[in-house]
């Protein structure tokens, strides 16, 4: 059983290499104001998210997920489904 | 002020900048006439086209001209209605015709471009609770096609059969899917590995959708396209693809096998909601694409002049998107917009016409100087083109920065 701190703390992991800056990583740390990643970054993230749990992430959902507490709500809710 | 304008800003800074640099803007070329498929004048200059579709060189060709001209005194210059009203002319049956002796299948659709065929093909297919698994390098009119509809959209990495089987595994069995390729990627000119990616889908229970815009006339016995020539014709659903590239006019089209295929004209938004084409158009693009059922001599001088300039561009030290010569599209790697803009406007002042191409229209960042061949082109333009990259390489130090 895999639970929200799990999969935060494991989003986290993910998300240093692509944050150059060393900017300190929050629940409200938002993707593209924060962390300024570009949609072919974006892309590879998901990519690893998706590998990580065996999960699918729609494009048409990511709008939606604009920091990483949201993206861990909704990985959270994926992989309990 | 500050206003809905104000999101454009970065974007108006960055072309700003650029031009401040004393370039010109590489999207505002004008075509003050055009001679012929390869050559118009621009600012004056004869110059060699070197940067359109215009593969199989049949915008001049005279028995597609004289349909056209038959066809607008006869018809009037426009329809003035939707393909499902007063739009649909003896002239669209006939396209329409052309299209399913072309490819061998049962239905074809014409709709008013190439962008709106997957605008409203990829929409009206897939619907809610079904998926689009598509190759992450697209062409925007599929990814606008996603964002009309309602499925859910899942991107494999371009060309990657084992990404794409996983994915399409993650997905739960009972759903409808809807796998999106291309014959021939426009922006590097690679051609999809369509046996193995086919294979994939039809496995997983998926239909299949290829988009052959830059593969009708020279790929495949036929020239239907790369799934012709990769020999999966009997695993593709619908094959889309468009007048403005091989046909040498506008319009796109969709066709297909399906047995309830014609019902797509009622629902399907894209197709319903605008004006048909003009007749003048379809009657050219008519008997162009019957023109090309037989262009045999033509398919090998476009194969001819493609393989000349890819390994003459290798010969001569440039860096291109493919190893070897997969389509009739040659990119040359660039290393950034600044050196990419004032190295094609030194082949413009050189007489030579080639695309720009830069992010987002490309994939992973890349800058391109982006050339396309026409059947048209003769040798000593080419070679003419070739002299000219090499003089405007050296006047902008593309070379020394390789080095
Ligand atoms: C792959 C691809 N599909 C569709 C289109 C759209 O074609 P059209 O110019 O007819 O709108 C293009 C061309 O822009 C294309 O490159």
């Amino acid at each position: 059983m895999t639970n929200r701190a799990q999969v935060y703390a494991r989003i986290i992991e993910l998300i240093e290499p692509l944050n150059p800056k060393k900017l300190a990583l929050a629940e409200d740390t938002s993707f593209a104001g924060d962390l300024e990643m570009d949609s072919l970054t974006v892309m590879d993230l998901v990519a690893s998210m998706e590998d990580e749990w065996d999960i699918v992430m729609p494009l048409n959902m990511l709008p939606d997920l604009e920091t990483i507490g949201q993206v861990a709500d909704a990985v959270t809710k994926l992989v309990t489904k | 002020m500050s206003d809905l304008f104000s999101k454009f800003d970065p974007l108006i800074n960055e072309r700003a900048d650029l031009l401040a640099t004393g370039v010109r803007d590489p999207f505002a070329i004008v075509m003050q006439e055009v001679k012929s498929p390869t050559v118009a004048v621009i600012d004056g200059r004869e110059t060699i086209l070197l940067g359109t579709y215009n593969y199989m060189g049949m915008t001049f060709d005279p028995d597609v001209i004289a349909a056209g001209e038959t066809a607008l005194r006869k018809f009037g210059a426009g329809t003035t209605g939707s393909r499902v009203l007063n739009g649909t002319y003896q002239g669209h049956k006939e396209c329409e015709d052309a299209l399913k002796d072309f490819y061998g299948m049962s239905h074809a659709m014409v709709f008013s471009t190439g962008y709106q065929a997957n605008l409203g093909m990829v929409s009206t297919l897939a619907g809610k609770g079904d998926f689009i698994i598509l190759d992450a390098d697209s062409h925007a009119s599929i990814y606008d096609g996603c964002y009309l509809g309602n499925a859910d959209i899942v991107r494999f990495k371009h060309n990657s059969a084992e990404d794409l089987e996983k994915r399409l595994r993650r997905l739960p069995p009972e759903v409808g899917k809807l796998v999106i390729l291309e014959g021939v990627y426009s922006m590097l000119g690679d051609i999809a590995p369509l046996k193995e990616l086919v294979a994939i889908a039809k496995a997983q229970g998926a239909m299949v959708l290829v988009d052959e815009a830059h593969g009708m006339g020279f790929f495949g016995e036929h020239g239907r396209g790369v799934y012709e020539a990769a020999g999966v014709a009997d695993d593709v659903d619908f094959v889309v693809g468009t007048f403005s590239k091989s046909v040498g006019t506008v319009g796109g089209f969709c066709v297909s096998n399906h047995p309830k295929f014609e019902i797509l004209r009622l629902v399907c938004r894209p197709y319903t909601f605008t004006a048909s084409l003009p007749p003048a158009v379809v009657a050219c693009a008519a008997t162009s694409i019957r023109k090309l059922m037989h262009a045999g001599a033509k398919r090998e001088r476009l194969w001819d002049m493609s393989r000349t300039l890819h390994s003459g561009l290798i010969a001569r030290g440039f860096r291109l998107a493919t190893d070897s010569c997969e389509s009739a599209i040659v990119s040359v790697l660039m290393p950034d917009q600044e050196t990419t803009v004032r190295m094609w406007q030194a082949m413009l002042e050189l007489g030579v016409y080639v695309n720009m191409s830069r992010p987002p229209a490309t994939p992973a960042g890349v800058f391109l100087l982006r050339c396309s061949l026409c059947a048209e082109h003769s040798a000593a333009q080419l070679e003419t083109v070739l002299e000219r990259f090499v003089m405007a390489g050296a006047a902008v130090g593309l070379f020394a920065e390789a080095a």
